[in-house]
């Protein structure tokens, strides 16, 4: 295993810590906006798919076509999934 | 587009993107904590959109992209498509949505694992294992959440049945597939197409398990469970986007993947312990597929009906209400008459709460969102941890919908399936409403005792129906 893996491993652990502790604390009332947010995040596969199409890669066509269709599918994900939470978290309200 | 990228790609190097890769990751961090609040929710997915922007942004100006035209064909259709179905949906329809979104984000990250094996540069580079690994698992990950978020879809949409699909030698089948999978992922990573000669026919035959996986794993699960397959579909979404972090070596991925797995982890673990029920028993066992004989049926006692005229008289003189939602109040589009109805009560001297339950609905958080879209004020919005202690003084409890998250059995009844799950303790109310259709059991098939009580009412009739006569009542 190279050092960058090494280091990327090190992230994801820390990241997983992280998130457990970020998301621990959340009160129920907030469980959908809360995961409709994190799923819009996970739209981050986005970035992935976007540098499918780096130099290096583009002499397979079918490889090419596949990195645009996850171009698509990931922006609906994540344009999608903002617009929605934003929604919900609008009708949240206290009088 | 071409002078675009000159321009930039001086000033950009692979550190600066780095670096705003690492801003994005906070700027997600920071949106995740602040939605943990209701006074900073919508600011912190406003902050968590911002890091998504950038990321995209530096992405886009990334100077290795040499075709920008079709990228930017997928992030239009993408936003249109996005946008429509974001400002269109029914609050009601939510956990369709939300279980759509979440298969999106998988078979996208399968197609990102895809491309990237296909691509020239793989092929060429043989043995890189540290590559073939992630791949494996974005695909496998990807391609079952994708599967299995297009059942949950149709189960929560009704296109296909919410009832457990049980089989004979059900978890056979998922155990031989497994192994099937894990066989061609030893072929994929160790092997190196020594069995199956092309990459693509690999790829294709991993593609097809992982989707028939996918759907397997969903089927047996009743529609009462959904909001546990939600929570954990969300957190595979995460989990994908993550392993496609690893196989293009990127940190914002590997970052906003793990915070999603874990989130989704962590509502995964809340809705089962709600339910008093380990994962493992939720995916597996076909929970309500069969109706529990239990013993005690016979003896249960007698069903003391109500009308809308006598629990209005009820209701004008209480001091307390309770209002506990379930599923049957989404299902009957209640929550704005139960909304005007809390409201009149109030204006009739009651001190008026809304109780409920992690598992109400069909996927977590689900009523909140309902009466939040009514205009109930949120900090009317209780958990069972807040009601019950005060639940004996309580003047009347209204049961919408819900069976059994207030299901006494809970508590009693040791042979009950639900025996252990959390309740709210309507039961141990002065008195208790329960809106419901007729007498059949609820969505788990488990006989509700709650009905038999002596201080319990039962309001029959449709909960829309039942609740607008008693606005009208208080009304007249």
């Amino acid at each position: 295993m190279d050092a960058v893996l090494i280091l990327l491993l090190f992230v994801l652990v820390l990241s997983i810590f992280l998130g457990v502790e970020l998301i621990s604390k959340v009160p129920s009332i907030l469980h959908t906006p809360l995961m409709s947010g994190a799923n819009a995040i996970s739209g981050i596969t986005i970035v992935g798919a976007i540098l499918t199409s780096r130099a290096e890669n583009i002499e397979s066509e079918l490889s090419f076509a596949l990195g645009m269709v996850a171009v698509f599918f990931a922006t609906v994900n994540v344009v999608g999934g903002y617009l929605v939470t934003n929604r919900m978290l609008g009708m949240f309200k206290k009088k | 587009m071409e002078a675009l990228t000159t321009i930039f790609s001086e000033a950009t190097n692979k550190a600066l993107v780095n670096v705003v890769y690492i801003l994005a990751s906070v700027l997600f961090i920071f949106g995740l904590k602040m939605l943990g609040s209701p006074e900073t929710a919508r600011k912190g997915n406003l902050v968590s959109a911002m890091g998504m922007l950038i990321a995209v942004v530096v992405t886009l100006l990334d100077q290795s992209i040499i075709d920008f035209k079709w990228i930017f064909v997928g992030l239009v259709l993408g936003s249109l498509v996005g946008v429509i179905a974001a400002m269109k949906v029914k609050m009601t329809a939510m956990p369709e949505m939300v279980a759509i979104f979440n298969g999106f984000g998988g078979i996208a990250s399968l197609l990102v694992g895809s491309s990237e094996y296909l691509s020239e540069n793989l092929l060429s580079a043989q043995h890189n294992t540290g590559i073939l690994i992630p791949i494996f698992l974005t695909v496998v990950i990807g391609g079952l959440t994708f599967t299995g978020s297009l059942i949950a879809y149709g189960k929560l949409s009704g296109t296909i049945t919410g009832n457990p699909v049980i089989y004979k030698g059900q978890q056979w089948i998922n155990g031989i597939l497994m192994v099937a999978l894990l066989f061609l992922g030893i072929e994929m990573i160790a092997l190196q197409g020594l069995l199956i000669t092309t990459d693509w026919q690999i790829l294709v035959a991993v593609v097809a398990l992982s989707f028939l996986l996918g759907v397997l794993i969903v089927i047996p699960i009743g529609g009462a469970d959904m909001p546990v397959v939600i929570a954990l579909l969300n957190s595979y979404s995460g989990l994908a986007a993550c392993a496609a972090g690893f196989v293009i070596l990127n940190n914002v991925l590997i970052v906003a993947g793990a915070l999603v797995g874990a989130s989704g982890l962590i509502l995964t673990n809340i809705m089962c312990k709600a339910m008093n029920r380990s994962l493992a028993n939720v995916l597996f066992s076909g929970f309500g597929s069969v109706i529990s004989v239990g013993g005690s049926t016979a003896e249960q006692g007698e069903v003391r009906p109500i009308n809308v005229a006598d629990a209005y008289l009820i209701l004008e003189a209480a001091s307390s209400v309770v209002i506990v939602p379930g599923y049957g109040m989404a299902v009957a589009q209640a929550q704005h008459s139960v909304r005007e109805l809390g409201e009149l009560l109030e204006e009739n001297g009651s001190e008026v709460q809304y109780a409920i339950h992690p598992v109400a609905g069909r996927m977590p958080g689900h009523m909140n969102v309902l009466l939040a879209e009514a205009n109930v004020s949120y900090d009317q919005l209780m958990e069972p941890d807040d009601i019950n202690p005060t639940i004996e003084t309580t003047d009347v409890c209204i049961v919408i919908g819900a069976n059994d998250v207030v299901n006494p059995a809970a508590r009693e009844d040791p042979q009950s399936p639900i025996y252990g799950m959390p309740i709210i303790n309507v039961d141990k109310a002065k008195t208790t409403f329960v809106l419901k259709r007729s007498m059949a059991p609820g969505f788990a098939g488990i006989e509700n005792p709650l009905f038999f009580k002596p201080n319990t009412r039962m309001l029959f009739g449709d909960a829309k129906d039942s609740i607008t006569s008693l606005v009208s009542e208080f009304k007249t």
